[in-house]
């Protein structure tokens, strides 16, 4: 605020406070809200990666021992197939009595993951068979997995539903030198367990695909996986990574992570997807938490510091008002002591001429008594006229005296005060303006008042502003104002009662406000109660009123008395 | 034989000018001085003064300041103090300083006769006291 603004237009001017509040308000939040904001991003952010990154590491490490698992059960499996075409000759193994025992060796030995055992000569026919189908002889000569396995040692072939018509793959071994094959058959329920084994939160799972995207086991939860993920995969070019991450939104818009690993010498795919929000479920709950604080902390931050900007502007401009009230006294009491002493001069200056005219005159009737003029016509006129000059003379001389009177205590000095004298000096002071308004003044003093120690000047304003006031409340209605002084225990008390309207319950508590008012705009400032509330409480007193609608007002003032000194009886000052 | 002999002092040259006349018709003897230094030089002449009336607001030597003089050259002259209102206070000031009474600016000429009669005879009480005092010296002097 440019300084040549004074604090009255700012009083005035309820915006200045608003815009004060406001940048009071806005400079909190902001140095309090920006660091906070900044570190928990800054946190929020570092947390959130450091955090996502060891999630994916301990997807990618359950993946990839998840990878080793199943690669070395397909080895395995592949290993005793290829055991049993390496130990026994093709008579042996051609033998399905042998077979038999062979496959219920294996599933003695590995549970039921071994459906059957056959061997396939090279026409593709199944020569001799073991397991609860029929399959003795049947012609694979034309099925996709024997075209492959008769051309390699070992082959696993992807799952199918084959004559059987249900889920299964098979492993089969061919011995370099030979012309048949021996062929195995894995259960796929047994093998999708192995798969399903992964299994973690409630999202997560595991499942195996080959290059066409076909399922090789059971997907405990479809989710989003399409082909398009897998040719992403397929396609990327650097194969650092053993276990590659992909994410893809599931068609209800949630965001699935897809780790994918290639198995069985990249024929097939493992694949483990898990929602994201499954995934990171503790980050996800850790970052709603600190949100709410955030949120929680940034409403409180508003919240106080909106409450104490309005709290210290409040203050603030409390303490202006004081100031400027304070200012308005001062300029009143100066005003008053600059208009006093120019009264004492002027009055001062008359007074010495009319003490000569009215000698003068006083003059003219001695010598009207002298013999020569008693003969004369006039006399009588002449001595009625020099009588009404004495008379007159002794107005002026009253008018002046009231003024000398009146400038004489425009001091701030705080001296020994007699109340009664004050009250009646004033009351002459007032009378001609009452009695225009038909309004009489009645004094009821008590004789021999404790005098007591005040401004004389300043008791005066007082005493001016209260008459005053009663006047202006009954300057059309007329009534009477009455004035009493009295002791009450320590105090010199004095009560204004005037006759008026009274003053509504609503104004009473806010009567000695600065600035309130309720006569008409540039008549009154607002300020004459707020002066006379000032003036007593600086010399310890009070000022209170009694009011109710119609039934006037009374203003009682409390001065304290002196401390009286024990031994002399003087007041001390 | 005057009343009394009375200075006026103020340096309103009219109203003295009219006091005197007032004051001389009522059987007075009237000196006049138009300021303190006046008065006092007049005093030292003039040792048949019984009542100064001395205005208290004066240009030059003030009335308290000539008040103290009179009193301390010529202890038995009675003052009288005139003053405006607003110089009460020094007019009470006057009275400690041993100055008989005050009248107030513009006064009756009744008042100021009574005040001054009064003066007059409060003077004549201290002079006959003297007297008496002087006297019974006299006689202890005789007797011893």
């Amino acid at each position: 605020m440019a300084p040549e603004i004074s604090t009255k237009n700012r009083l005035a001017n309820g915006g200045y406070y608003r815009s004060l509040t406001r940048n009071m308000i806005l400079t909190v939040i902001v140095v309090s809200l920006s660091p906070l904001i900044l570190i928990s991003s800054l946190i929020g952010y570092q947390f959130h990666t450091s955090y996502q990154d060891k999630v994916l590491a301990h997807l990618q490490e359950i993946v990839r021992k998840h990878e080793q698992n199943i690669d070395s059960f397909l080895n395995e499996r592949l290993a005793n197939v290829a055991m049993l075409v390496r130990v026994h000759s093709l008579e042996r193994l051609s033998s399905e009595a042998f077979l038999k025992e062979a496959l219920s060796l294996f599933r003695e030995e590995y549970g039921g993951v071994f459906v059957d055992l056959g061997l396939v000569d090279e026409h593709g026919v199944q020569v001799a068979y073991a397991g609860p189908f029929e399959l003795k002889g049947v012609n694979y000569a034309d099925s996709e997995w024997f075209k492959r396995a008769i051309r390699s040692p070992f082959y696993i072939s992807d799952v199918f539903l084959g004559l059987r018509g249900l889920p299964h793959f098979i492993i089969t071994v061919k011995p370099t030198s030979a012309r048949w094959l021996l062929r195995a058959t894995i259960d796929f329920v047994a093998f999708n367990s192995l798969v399903e084994a992964t299994q973690l939160g409630t999202t997560g799972s595991a499942f195996i695909v080959n290059h066409n995207g076909d399922f090789q086991t059971r997907p405990r939860f479809e989710g989003a996986f399409h082909r398009e993920l897998l040719t992403g995969f397929l396609s990327r070019k650097t194969l650092e990574e053993r276990v590659a991450v992909f994410e893809n939104d599931d068609p209800s818009g949630r965001t699935f992570l897809y780790l994918m690993t290639p198995l069985k010498n990249g024929q097939w795919i493992l694949v483990y997807q898990q929602a994201k929000t499954d995934a990171f479920a503790d980050l996800y709950r850790a970052r709603r938490w600190a949100l709410v604080i955030l949120l929680l902390g940034g409403l409180g931050i508003v919240g106080t510091s909106v409450l104490l900007s309005r709290r210290m502007v409040q203050r603030i401009s409390r303490a202006d008002r004081e100031k400027e009230m304070l200012n308005e006294q001062f300029i009143e009491t100066g005003k008053l002591a600059s208009v006093g002493e120019l009264a004492a001069g002027i009055a001062h200056e008359i007074n010495n001429p009319m003490a000569i005219m009215v000698e003068e005159a006083g003059w003219i009737e001695d010598l009207l008594q002298e013999e020569e003029f008693e003969e004369g016509a006039n006399l009588d006129e002449f001595k009625r006229a020099v009588k009404q000059i004495k008379i007159q003379g002794k107005r002026c001389k009253e008018i002046t005296h009231k003024l000398l009177s009146f400038a004489r205590k425009t001091d701030p000095k705080i001296k020994v005060v007699q109340l009664n004298d004050l009250v009646e000096e004033i009351v002459a002071l007032c009378e001609q303006r009452a009695k225009y308004s038909n309004i009489h003044i009645h004094m009821n003093l008590m004789p021999d008042l404790p005098t007591i120690h005040a401004s004389p000047s300043e008791m005066q304003q007082v005493l001016l502003n209260l008459i005053n006031n009663a006047v202006d409340a009954m300057e059309k209605s007329g009534g009477d104002i009455d004035i009493t002084t009295r002791v009450d225990g320590a105090h010199v008390v004095l009560d204004v009662g005037d006759t008026g309207p009274g003053i509504p319950q609503s104004n009473l508590a806010r009567i000695f406000d600065p600035f309130f008012t309720t006569k008409a705009v540039g008549k009154g400032t607002g300020l004459g109660l707020s002066i006379c509330y000032g003036i007593i409480h600086k010399i310890g007193g009070e000022i209170s009123v009694n009011s109710a609608v119609g039934m006037g007002a009374v203003f009682h003032i409390r001065v304290p008395l002196p401390k009286i000194d024990g031994e002399t009886g003087t007041p001390r000052s | 034989m005057a009343m009394a002999v009375v200075m006026l002092v103020d340096d309103e040259v009219p109203f003295v000018e009219t006091m005197t006349k007032r004051l001389t018709k009522r059987n007075l003897t009237i000196l006049s001085a138009f300021s303190g230094a006046e008065a006092l030089e007049k005093l030292k002449t003039q040792k048949n003064v019984d009542v100064v009336v001395l205005d208290v607001k004066m240009p030059g030597m003030d009335g308290i300041e000539t008040l103290r003089e009179i009193k301390r050259a010529h202890p038995l002259v009675e003052v009288v103090m005139l003053t405006g209102h607003a110089t009460v206070e020094t007019a009470i000031d006057g009275m400690k300083l041993g100055a008989f009474d005050y009248l107030m600016k513009p006064c009756e000429v009744e008042q100021l006769m009574a005040k001054v009669e009064e003066a007059k005879r409060k003077k004549g009480a201290q002079e006959q006291k003297i007297l008496e005092a002087r006297l019974k010296e006299i006689i202890g002097r005789g007797r011893g």
